[in-house]
């Protein structure tokens, strides 16, 4: 029946609407809810969510060893030529010739933070950091290296 | 006893005592026009702090908390940021019309503070078709949103202009027949008259169900009229940039900005008036202890503090609700509050004369 129906519908929108104040009101009272960082006074405790990515960096040992063996995954997964690879080579104790990375260029001024040349790493040697303060006053500083330098590849890592 | 209308009175006295009747009129004219654009000004600053305050608390944040302690002179802040910009009036515009929209937007909101009892014996004008004259006014507002929109020459600004003047003139409806309950009650359109029935008890109390669906009414129909959230359509930041403000800069869009305010205070106050009591003190029955402890506070401050409950809920509306659309915001008029309303005032009618409230 018509009337019946306008009143259920009265009475459901009253309900939500009462729902969605009850919501808001428990917020307005329980300030400890609030979410909001108040960015440069807690710098020391600023605690970054797990997810967050900040720039692409290659870790090493206390050897200064690294693991990445050149293989250009990264390079080639990376939409907008943020990585470059320049290779040197080396020569094994056994005399034979072996191909290593000299340089692993890093334009962290081209970067999205996308986050696909770390899946596309065979062997996990780069990752991704949580530093955000990524402003300069020049822009060469943006072009980074990103393996030490006198770095080599850890043992075993192929 | 310290009062408002003790230190009406004392002036009034001193300056007859100095200068002749008409002498007296004139000072005591000018006085209360500098009063109440004092009183603008003042409610300008707090109710921004406020709305901004309550917005961010509601939307778990921290809101403005730099300038000065607790953040307490952020508006003051924005005021001078507003007065020290270029007050710009666009290439296409009606310049006429443009410059004066919002004067008239100020105009009507410095009439309807005419007859608003702030505190015991202390008001302007004490006419005797008070709640009348308010909602004939109140809807000159329209005008002035009319005439931003379309003499800014853009058509965001008449879009919104025409979404608001659909807006108010269907919410004038069930808002006007919302106040009718309340005075069918009372038997008069005098405010003096309907603040003094409410003695024994505030119409909320006495008047039970009819007064409840009648606030209820009123509270919804006023945020329409005021334009405010969910019923913004004639600003509407997401779809129509500022909709009739779009082309208004500096001082211009500020009294804009403060005619929404006061139009706020001025709707909550006539809310407070007719269903909360005005400045009436919170009376129990027959509890003399209590009713005599309920006295001692004075009056500015009942009527004040009922004022600002009322802007509390609004606010609270306005950052939980989602905007309408503008099919739904005249469905939600015509289908539902029109008819609500009307069977509404017929149930107070019969109540009024049956005599079924306490």
């Amino acid at each position: 029946m018509f009337i019946i129906k306008y009143i259920k519908e009265v009475y459901r929108g009253v309900k939500s609407l009462l729902v969605g104040m009850k919501r808001t009101l428990y917020y307005f009272t329980h300030h400890k809810e609030i979410i909001t960082q108040e960015y440069p006074d807690n710098r020391d405790t600023l605690v970054m969510a797990e997810r967050f990515k900040g720039e692409v960096v290659m870790p090493h040992n206390e050897k200064n060893e690294h693991r990445c063996t050149g293989c250009q995954a990264c390079e080639l997964a990376c939409p907008n030529g943020t990585i470059k690879v320049i290779f040197k080579n080396e020569l094994t104790p056994e005399g034979k010739k072996k191909k290593a990375i000299d340089k692993l260029v890093y334009h962290l001024e081209l970067c999205t933070m996308c986050n696909l040349c770390v899946e596309a790493c065979p062997s996990d040697a780069i990752k991704m950091a949580q530093t955000f303060e990524h402003s300069v006053y020049d822009r060469n500083e943006l072009t980074k290296i990103l393996n030490n330098p006198g770095s080599k590849i850890m043992d075993g890592v192929e | 006893m310290w009062s408002f209308s003790h230190i009406a009175n004392e002036l009034h006295e001193w300056l007859s005592s100095i200068f002749n009747p008409t002498w007296t009129l004139v000072i005591e004219m000018v006085l209360a026009g500098v009063a109440v654009i004092g009183l603008f000004a003042g409610l300008g600053l707090v109710l921004v702090l406020m709305e901004r305050r309550v917005a961010a608390w509601i939307q778990i944040r921290l809101g403005p908390n730099r300038v000065g302690p607790q953040g307490l002179l952020q508006s003051l802040a924005d005021t001078l940021k507003l007065i020290v910009k270029e007050g710009l009036t666009p290439n296409g515009a009606d310049k006429l019309l443009f410059n004066i929209a919002p004067f008239i937007a100020m105009i009507v909101a410095m009439l309807l503070m005419a007859p608003i009892a702030f505190a015991k014996d202390f008001q302007l004008w004490d006419m005797n078709i008070g709640v009348l004259y308010v909602s004939a006014v109140s809807s000159i507002m329209v005008i002035s949103i009319l005439m931003a929109g379309w003499s800014s020459n853009n058509k965001y600004s008449l879009m919104g202009a025409m979404r608001s003047g659909a807006q108010i003139v269907s919410y004038e409806l069930s808002a006007g027949l919302s106040i009718l309950t309340i005075v069918v009650l009372t038997g008069s359109l005098q405010i003096s008259d309907i603040i003094h029935s409410q003695a024994t008890g505030w119409w909320i109390f006495k008047g039970h169900l009819p007064v409840w669906i009648a606030f209820v009414t009123f509270i919804i129909a006023v945020t329409a009229e005021t334009n405010r959230a969910p019923f913004d359509l004639a600003e509407a930041e997401s779809e129509l940039t500022a909709g009739f403000h779009t082309e208004y800069s500096g001082m211009k869009f500020a009294l804009f900005f403060l005619a929404e305010y006061i139009n706020v205070f001025i709707v909550c106050a006539i809310g407070a008036t007719l269903f909360l009591g005005g400045w009436m003190p919170f009376h129990i029955g027959n509890l003399t202890d209590f009713n005599h402890v309920m006295d001692y506070i004075p009056s500015s401050i009942w009527f004040f503090g009922k004022t600002f409950f009322l802007i509390f809920l609004i606010m609270w509306f306005r950052w939980t609700f989602p905007r309408l659309r503008i099919d739904q915001l005249l469905n939600l008029e015509w289908k539902y509050l029109l008819p609500i309303s009307m069977i509404n005032l017929l149930l107070a009618t019969a109540m009024a004369i049956l005599g079924w409230h306490f």
